[in-house]
């Protein structure tokens, strides 16, 4: 990341962290067939788990403030609508420099922190008007890609779509698995697709989008999870935010347990993105609940943690105001992203 | 901290819970309590009080009245005054008003939870989330218990005056499990919360009254161990309940028995935590978590010895420690915590000192390096590992967050080693395999068993252990039924000791003589000689010497117990077979009726049709029995998850049966037939006075196809053999119909093991009256109910 207030950032995080954020990025393994069917998960074990943990954890004035920033921070805010226009992509690119307001930071005096969003994301034909509109903000553009939402286009077109994204300038490329090859148990053309997916990226980083709505069983979710890390996805991703369900605590345990594992066998970090459905701040202080608490506090940095989301932002920028005015806010005292 | 300082480190602030209210509740009462004795606080007639601290803080709390013999006297007399009136009062008219306790409950759960996790020093988390909830429920379902009394008991009479003597660590929820199935059908009650943790009894009491329960009904009077044992021993209490230690239980069995006090014991464990290969890994893990650091350990069913499969062991005990890494041990009303303070220094001590031999005999001990808070009784979340069997550490309940662990290699291993305990509370199975897992559940020496789960309750499924667990069951119809006595035995008159005919010596004569017949033990399928070879006379009821039965001893019981553990493949027959058996039984003896009739009219007084109605009766009740083997069957809870509760009736195992002198023949079968018809193998003493229809009966059992072992015939002194038989610890329940002595002794020596004990005090059944002496009543004596949970779902 090139911009000084996110390294600055990732100064403070190495003092306290004790580490940096140059990862070693993750290559990918051999395909190990007898590890993926392997992969058990109770689903009421986990839902206990997830039931629990609002109960267990929470965190209250200025920690929540804080939380609530460091979630602005990984947003990739997002415009994946069949009515986006050029300008429309300008006014979201706008907002992820500034996500929010200026007086709310310094209030917070978080007003130096050059806090922005993750990325911006958005379709293949408006990253060359994101990557302009974001220029020297080192916001990364993140472009959905392989047929999004439902991947089904031929593979040679994939290919080709992955391609012309990064060489508009995408920085990050959100890719969709193939469903059929996780409903129908076949591993290896999951693993051969992600493959090439991965490869066609080049240096951007590939999350990998399992469409958790359509696999339906969390065994499924464990198993594609773990198949797409061998594959070499950078981050696994939950959802399109098309299909039916997206992003739960639930299929975020799993996908987190997964990513543990990896990392237990291999040393690796893979980053974790939820999308859809978080549209509320309470909401996504759960999710950073689960990172912090399944995986460590790395996991709650932008190069491994991503919230795919579109409305939460306002949300979190009102909490922020009524932290630091008492007041209840309103939608209408923030600017539109 | 400022919110930069956060943003850097993202860190858990602190969250804490107001306590307002709850020290505004505190200050009303000045910090001091009374008794709560028919509808009002009262100090103790002595005026002794003693203090309640905040485990967190040790800061003092309240003063508490001390409960001496005035205080308790006066609790007793509300009790009985009300408890007539209490029980005449309609179903509908009691189910109201537990309704409104539960009710009542919810409108001041949060009051409650918070006044319960500064009394006890758990997380606010657990009383808010789980103890409260689970409270009222039980007072709802006890509603509707009482709503249905009148129907679903008909047979059925309230116990009277209730002694509840209950613990610190669940205070306000073994309050509901005491009080609510108590209350519900018809008893009065005196309630003592431990010396630990009194605060909700009393503010439970103050909300009761302001609910309008009427006064007497229910009774709190505080106080320490004597205020219980003034309870215990009180002659005019018709019952004890008793939550806590298994040493205090065992007290408690001594001091009672011969009292006619019903008892019901819910005492300590060392659960097994089973983790199979095939288990979800995370999941388990996250269930360890649940099992042993739920309430900082101090969980009477928690997961305390974890049984882990080797292939999986390293990686297991690899992702445990990280998450125990990541626990948060903090303030009881921080709002981000996992586990608060232990309850008081003692009990801290108590689980440092154990930790510390564990060591010393060869433990690893592994606790993370998390912050745990200054002052107060902390401590961390603890794995032993390497523990053998043989430690301390692997038989001792700790009562503590610790874990220890140890591996297996076997299905079969693994339930050797869950199941070599002297407790039986409870279990958890992990495995994805439905046919492992319940293989394993139902092979579990434990009352209740979670399948990929643990610590779940729920009002409608009972409660309860085996072995030194305790006995008697709280929640569901069997918790009812701790609670009632049978309407039908409201007439029995105490027997008059029986006399002893006087030997009339038998001149010899020159007539062709009677057939010398020995009658023998039956041990194992096999007639034996008594161990001794001594013979006593068996006299008719003219004083004349028509037999000799064996002089059964010490070893004869031992032969015949260790024949009984033999026959464990009766306890796993097929129900159909088991009542086939029975059947066969009836059969046989039926072709014989004649030859049993002339028996017993040639041992006791009975003419010769009532001695052949007494035979008939016994064949009618072979067949009850035969009928029931097949009948008798569990059902099906719902709780609230996504799976089901199988509550199993299971066979208690080895039974001792001191049969009643009476009635020689009906009396032996109706009390071995129930036994044997829900799988217990049983090791009967006939009638000491009339043996010869047992010893008759031997050659009945060998011709029915009746597998070695399962009845197994010692003659002699029925209190000789009762001693034997009550201090033998593999026998898991032992049956005993005479004097009020033989009552007595079998109570008082049934600690050891804390066996199950079923006895008259003296007070004779109607063996002909069905309705008194068949059926449920002694089929519900004869089986304990496993409850194994099993939530389900993809």
């Amino acid at each position: 990341m090139e911009d000084l207030a996110v390294k600055s950032t990732a100064a403070a995080l190495a003092e306290t962290a004790g580490a940096g954020h140059n990862w070693p990025r993750n290559d990918g393994i051999e395909l190990d067939l007898s590890w993926v069917v392997d992969q058990r998960v109770n689903l009421s074990a986990a839902e206990r788990r997830v039931a629990t943990l609002p109960g267990r954890r929470t965190v209250k004035k200025d920690a929540q403030a804080a939380w609530l920033l460091r979630a602005v921070t990984c947003i990739d805010l997002t415009t994946l609508n069949g009515d986006d226009t050029t300008e429309r992509v300008k006014r979201l690119c706008a907002k992820a420099r500034q996500p929010v307001r200026q007086d709310i930071l310094e209030a917070l005096g978080m007003g130096d922190r050059g806090i922005t969003t993750g990325a911006v994301c958005v379709y293949h034909r408006f990253v060359s008007t994101a990557v302009e509109a974001l220029k020297g903000s080192g916001i990364p553009v993140a472009a959905v890609s392989t047929g999004f939402p439902a991947g089904l286009v031929p593979h040679d077109v994939k290919l080709k779509e992955i391609e012309a994204s990064v060489a508009d300038g995408a920085r990050e490329i959100d890719i969709v698995i193939t469903r059929e090859h996780v409903l129908t148990g076949n591993w290896q053309a999951l693993y051969d697709e992600m493959r090439d997916f991965r490869a066609a990226c080049g240096d951007a980083h590939v999350k990998a989008i399992l469409a958790t709505g359509d696999l339906k069983t969390l065994r499924n979710v464990a198993r594609a999870s773990l198949v797409c890390m061998m594959a070499g996805a950078d981050f696994i991703k939950t959802s399109t935010g098309k299909e039916g369900v997206n992003a739960t605590l639930l299929v975020t345990l799993v996908m987190l347990r997964m990513i543990r594992a990896y990392q237990e066998r291999t040393g690796l970090k893979v980053g974790y993105k939820p999308a859809g459905g978080i549209s509320a701040a309470k909401d996504v202080l759960n999710y950073q609940f689960l990172m912090k608490d399944e995986l460590g506090r790395e996991w709650l940095e932008p190069d491994l943690f991503r919230i795919g989301a579109s409305s939460l932002l306002a949300d979190i920028e009102r909490q922020l105001e009524h932290h630091v005015s008492g007041a209840y806010s309103a939608l209408n005292r923030h600017p539109i992203g | 901290m400022s919110v930069a300082r956060y943003f850097d480190e993202m860190s858990y602030g602190p969250a804490p819970e107001a306590d307002t209210e709850a020290r505004a509740w505190l200050a009303r009462h000045n910090s001091l309590f009374g008794h709560f004795i028919n509808g009002a606080f009262v100090v103790s007639a002595s005026g002794k009080t003693f203090d309640s601290y905040e485990p967190a803080t040790g800061a003092l709390l309240a003063k508490i009245a001390r409960g001496g013999r005035e205080d308790v006297n006066s609790a007793v007399a509300a009790a009985r005054k009300a408890q007539g009136a209490w029980a005449k009062l309609p179903g509908h008219a009691r189910a109201r008003h537990l309704y409104a306790l539960a009710r009542m409950i919810q409108r001041h759960a949060r009051l409650i939870a918070v006044v319960e996790a500064l009394d006890n020093g758990k997380p606010i988390r657990e009383t808010r989330d789980i103890d409260i909830p689970l409270a009222a429920r039980h007072f709802y379902h006890h509603a509707g218990w009482a709503q249905l009394q009148e129907t679903e008991f008909a047979d059925q009479v309230p116990v009277g005056i209730v002694g509840q003597v209950i613990p610190w660590n669940f205070p306000f929820l073994m309050l509901a499990w005491k009080v609510a199935p108590a209350l519900a059908l018809g008893n009065t009650v005196i309630l003592k919360p431990a010396e630990f943790t009194p605060l909700t009894a009393l503010l439970f009491a103050d909300l009761a009254a302001a609910a309008g329960l009427p006064p007497g009904v229910l009774n709190v009077v505080t106080g320490d161990g004597e205020t219980g044992a003034l309870i215990v021993e009180h002659e005019d209490i018709d019952k004890i309940a008793f939550t806590g230690s298994t040493e205090v239980g065992r007290l408690i069995r001594e001091k009672t028995a011969g009292t006619g006090k019903s008892l019901t014991l819910e005492l300590g464990g060392k659960s097994p935590f089973i983790i199979f290969d095939d288990a979800d890994i995370d999941g388990a893990v996250e269930g360890v978590v649940d099992a042993i650091w739920f309430n900082q350990g101090q969980v009477c069913c928690a997961g305390s010895r974890l049984l882990v499969q080797e292939g999986i062991a390293p990686l297991f005990y690899e992702r445990l420690k990280r998450r125990m890494g990541t626990l948060r041990v903090g303030q009881p009303l921080d709002k981000a915590i996992d586990m608060a303070a232990i309850v008081a220094p003692v009990q801290l001590q108590r689980i440092e000192s154990l930790v510390a031999q564990g060591m010393t005999e060869g433990a690893s001990l592994h606790q993370p390096k998390i912050d745990l808070p200054e002052g107060g009784s902390f401590y961390p979340p603890t794995l032993l590992t390497h523990v053998q069997p043989t430690s301390i550490v692997a038989t001792e309940e700790i009562f503590g967050p610790v874990a220890v662990s140890m591996t297996f290699r076997t299905p079969e291993e693994a339930i050797q080693l869950a199941n070599h305990t002297r407790y039986g509370l409870a279990a958890s199975v992990w495995s994805e395999t439905i046919g492992l897992a319940l293989h394993v559940a139902a092979k579990l020496a434990a009352g209740v068993v979670w399948v990929n789960a643990t610590n779940l309750f729920d009002a409608a499924a009972g409660f309860g252990g085996k072995r030194e667990s305790g006995f008697g069951r709280e929640g569901g119809r069997e918790g009812c039924y701790e609670y009632l006595k049978p309407k039908a035995w409201i007439g029995r008159k105490l027997r008059s000791a029986p006399a002893a005919p006087v030997v009339k010596a038998a001149a010899g004569d020159f007539s062709m003589p009677a057939l010398d017949r020995t009658a023998k033990l039956f041990i194992g399928g096999k007639q034996a000689r008594p161990d001794g070879n001594y013979s006593r006379p068996v006299l008719s009821s003219k004083g004349k010497v028509i037999g000799e039965v064996g002089e059964g001893n010490r070893k004869d019981i031992r032969n015949a117990v260790v024949a009984a553990q033999a026959a464990s493949a009766w306890s796993s027959a097929t129900t159909h077979n088991r009542a086939q058996i029975l059947y066969y039984i009836a059969e046989n003896l039926n072709a014989r009726a004649a030859e049993f009739a002339d028996r017993i009219a040639a041992m006791t007084s009975a003419s010769a049709a009532g001695a052949r109605a007494e035979v008939d009766a016994a064949i009618a009740r072979l067949f009850s029995y035969g009928a029931w083997a097949d009948k008798y069957e569990g059902v099906v809870h719902q709780p609230p998850l996504r799976g089901v509760a199988l509550a199993m009736p299971e066979p208690q195992g080895v039974v001792g049966v001191i049969c009643p002198p009476e009635a020689p023949l009906l009396g032996f079968i109706s009390l071995v037939a129930p036994l044997i018809a829900v799988g217990n193998r049983v090791v009967a003493v006939p009638s000491e006075q009339h043996p010869l229809a047992a010893t008759d009966f031997y050659s009945v059992l060998e011709t029915s196809d009746v597998p070695a072992g399962v009845v197994n015939i010692v003659t002699g002194s029925a209190v000789e053999l009762a001693k034997t038989l009550a201090a033998h610890n593999d026998v898991d329940a032992l049956w005993a119909f005479g004097s009020p002595e033989l009552s007595m002794l079998v109570e008082k020596l049934s600690v050891g093991n804390l066996k199950r004990t079923f006895v008259d005090y003296g007070k004779a059944i109607d063996w002909m009256d069905r309705t008194a002496a068949e059926g449920p009543t002694f089929l519900r004596r004869a089986i304990d109910v496993k409850n194994i949970w099993i939530p389900y779902g993809e």
